[in-house]
């Protein structure tokens, strides 16, 4: 699932002339057990893993399809192996990549590869990824071609891309925010590379700065990505710390569960963090600014007519469907049964994430803290259009919600939308 | 000093009262998920049944009863892609191995009753042929009789070959048709794999045909592994 998170952006390293220049120095001798501990928990905090491995395939040795709207990519191997991975390439080499987004060869990467985040990686940190991938076993499988079409194909458009969405930087410690939320701040903007789904992105593929953290469709996947602002209606303002942790460290939380693409990122990611890490991400995220690019314009008249046919239909079918684990009031089990009452996924602007809750369900991954998640079935095969259109203006509506009603539209669009 | 000690006799029993409430109101508050796999695999339910019996739907089979290592090995091809639903592929996608072996025992060990055969819709040459495949295979063709890896009550062989009564002909039907396509594959040597290439259409619906026409066991448990020498090597059972 989470395969397709960077299609978002336009895709990752061709490292393929690179790797026939046969330079031999490369390998990272002499890096002690210790670095290279360390380097495997930075590669985990910066999820390379999940794009670069096919599902049950050899680690790091790359070759996953992601479907973008420019064309389908295919991520590079970066195991250590010489001939097909980056077996050859030295650490500074490595950091140049990372910190300015072009390979070894000078080739400019593709924006899937999350260089805008990582170029805020220390050398130091960047120097343990790399002995850490070069400690790994070599996975001999050449890298695939990208399908990218016209004229995306053209690496030279990705000038003007950089000059528009990139800055070059290390991160740069605020003096006057603590040193939690520091550590939580370099996480965030750099290895985590939370942005590429959370902020919106435009036409060019390109994340906009100005609407950071404020949430954002995933092209392709079609699952929203919420805001992360401390907003309090769309954002996690009304969150406390420890649910935001639960959330991203064990899957699940009072106040709701990870699902889609975010299950993915807890599951191959951060589970493996250390609490401490997790909770300076949480600090850093509490504390961004409380915008919101989730306001809804008061419904119209139309719209209120739709909550109006279709909530009786769909109480029904909440009665007699989804009480059972979501409790009367929609006040859940929390956590194994999230609330949907006072729940942003549910209730914000996009509809998308309630909609394929629904037709889809979901298990949230299963981590060490949540070693055996509850999962939602799915209703896609049991409920027509109308009925999940009915039950999803239901729960967005009832016990408070805010939410607007959803169009039978919407809902038989959304059942084409890829699974996996 | 006395008065001391009183005082901090209440404090402590007022803390207590404090603390004790705090924990009932909690509880109040808060009703939790079942501690059960039944609970669990609700996300299962909607489609095989809250014990796998299965469903009306054609194509969601019945999980109950069959071997656990069967189940499992089905767990995590869905989940690692060798096996091809989108809808399973999706669900299992995060789970990790000591989990669905968990939901793999949860089903293995449901004993939910069977629904009786749906009626017959090929003509009796077609469930003849069905019946002489299943029993006795096509030396001629080198088919093997499915008895003789899913055991003569066709109940299945523990750790890993699946019973093959209650199912819906249309599910058969759609297996034996992916193993064949190959969106359904196993473990190498895939067996299982092998012998579909070796039907026509027309051996698949008279298979599937009889073989959703046979009433239950009466013990439908899967006969104790290495219970008979199976006719070729198969990756998903570890001999």
């Amino acid at each position: 699932m989470l395969r397709f998170r960077h299609f978002r952006a336009l895709t990752v390293a061709v490292f393929l002339a690179a790797c026939a220049v046969p330079i031999e120095h490369a390998v990272a001798q002499g890096a002690d057990a210790a670095t290279v501990k360390r380097g495997e928990y930075l590669a985990r905090a910066g999820d390379c893993i999940a794009c670069h491995t096919l599902p049950a395939g050899k680690t790091f040795g790359g070759g996953r399809p992601m479907d973008t709207p420019f064309g389908t990519l295919y991520t590079p191997n970066i195991s250590s192996d010489k001939d097909t991975g980056i077996g050859k390439w030295t650490a500074e080499e490595f950091y140049t990549m990372m910190h300015t987004g072009k390979s070894r060869d000078g080739s400019l990467l593709y924006p899937a590869m999350p260089f805008t985040s990582y170029t805020n990686v220390t050398r130091a940190d960047s120097d343990a990824i790399y002995a850490f991938l070069m400690s790994t076993p070599a996975v001999h499988q050449p890298n695939r071609p990208h399908e990218l079409r016209f004229p995306f194909n053209h690496r030279e458009l990705l000038l003007g891309w950089r000059s528009l969405f990139f800055r070059e930087g290390v991160y740069k410690p605020d003096a006057s925010q603590s040193v939690e939320w520091n550590r939580g701040a370099y996480l965030v903007e750099g290895l985590g590379h939370c942005s590429m789904c959370h902020t919106a992105i435009n036409a060019l593929g390109g994340n906009v700065k100005s609407k950071a953290f404020e949430g954002g469709l995933i092209p392709i996947q079609n699952w929203y990505a919420p805001s992360l602002t401390s907003n309090k209606e769309a954002g996690l303002g009304d969150w406390s710390l420890d649910d935001i942790v639960g959330l991203l460290h064990a899957g699940v939380s009072n106040r709701g569960a990870v699902y889609g693409p975010m299950a993915e990122v807890v599951y191959d990611s951060l589970q493996y963090l250390t609490e401490e890490d997790v909770r300076a991400m949480a600090v850093y995220l509490k504390a961004l600014p409380a915008r919101s690019g989730d306001k809804s314009p008061p419904p119209s008249q139309a719209v209120a007519e739709e909550k109006t046919s279709l909530s009786p239909l769909g109480k029904k079918i909440y009665d007699a469907q989804c009480a059972e684990c979501h409790a009367a009031q929609g006040q859940g089990k929390p956590p194994d049964f999230p609330p949907l009452a006072n729940n942003q996924s549910i209730e914000m602007n996009s509809a998308v994430n309630p909609i394929r809750m629904v037709l889809n369900g979901g298990y949230p991954p299963g981590t060490f803290k949540n070693p055996k998640p509850y999962g939602m079935p799915p209703f896609a095969q049991s409920l027509s259009d109308v009925e999940v259109a009915a039950v999803v203006t239901y729960i967005r509506t009832a016990w408070g919600n805010h939410g607007a009603p959803v169009t039978v539209k919407e809902v038989n669009e959304l059942r084409s939308a890829p699974l996996y | 000093m006395r008065n001391v000690a009183k005082l901090c006799g209440f404090f402590l029993s007022a803390l207590f009262a404090f603390f004790s409430f705090g924990a009932f109101a909690a509880d109040a508050a808060l009703e939790r998920a079942p501690d059960t796999m039944q609970a669990r695999v609700m996300g299962c339910a909607a489609c095989h049944g809250a014990h796998g019996e299965g469903t009306d739907n054609d194509y969601f089979p019945r999980l109950s009863g069959k071997p656990a290592g069967y189940l499992y090995n089905q767990l995590l091809a869905f989940r690692d892609g060798r096996r091809k639903y989108p809808p399973m592929n999706y669900l299992l996608a995060y789970l990790p191995d000591a989990y669905l072996k968990q939901i793999a025992d949860y089903f293995a060990s449901e004993r939910p009753p069977f629904a009786p055969p749906a009626p017959v819709r090929v003509d009796a040459k077609t469930l003849d042929l069905g019946k002489t495949l299943v029993t006795k295979g096509d030396a001629s063709r080198k088919v093997p009789a499915c008895v003789s890896c899913h055991g003569a009550s066709m109940t299945g062989m523990e750790p890993a070959i699946p019973g093959l009564l209650g199912l819906h002909a249309d599910y058969i039907s759609a297996q034996l048709g992916a193993w064949r396509y190959g969106t359904r594959s196993t473990v190498a040597p895939d067996c299982m794999g092998q012998v579909a290439k070796l039907l026509n259409d027309r051996d698949i619906t008279a298979i599937a045909a009889y073989l959703a026409s046979l009433p239950a066991p009466s013990d439908p448990v899967p006969v104790a592994a290495g219970s008979f020498k199976m006719p070729l090597a198969c990756g998903s059972v570890h001999n």
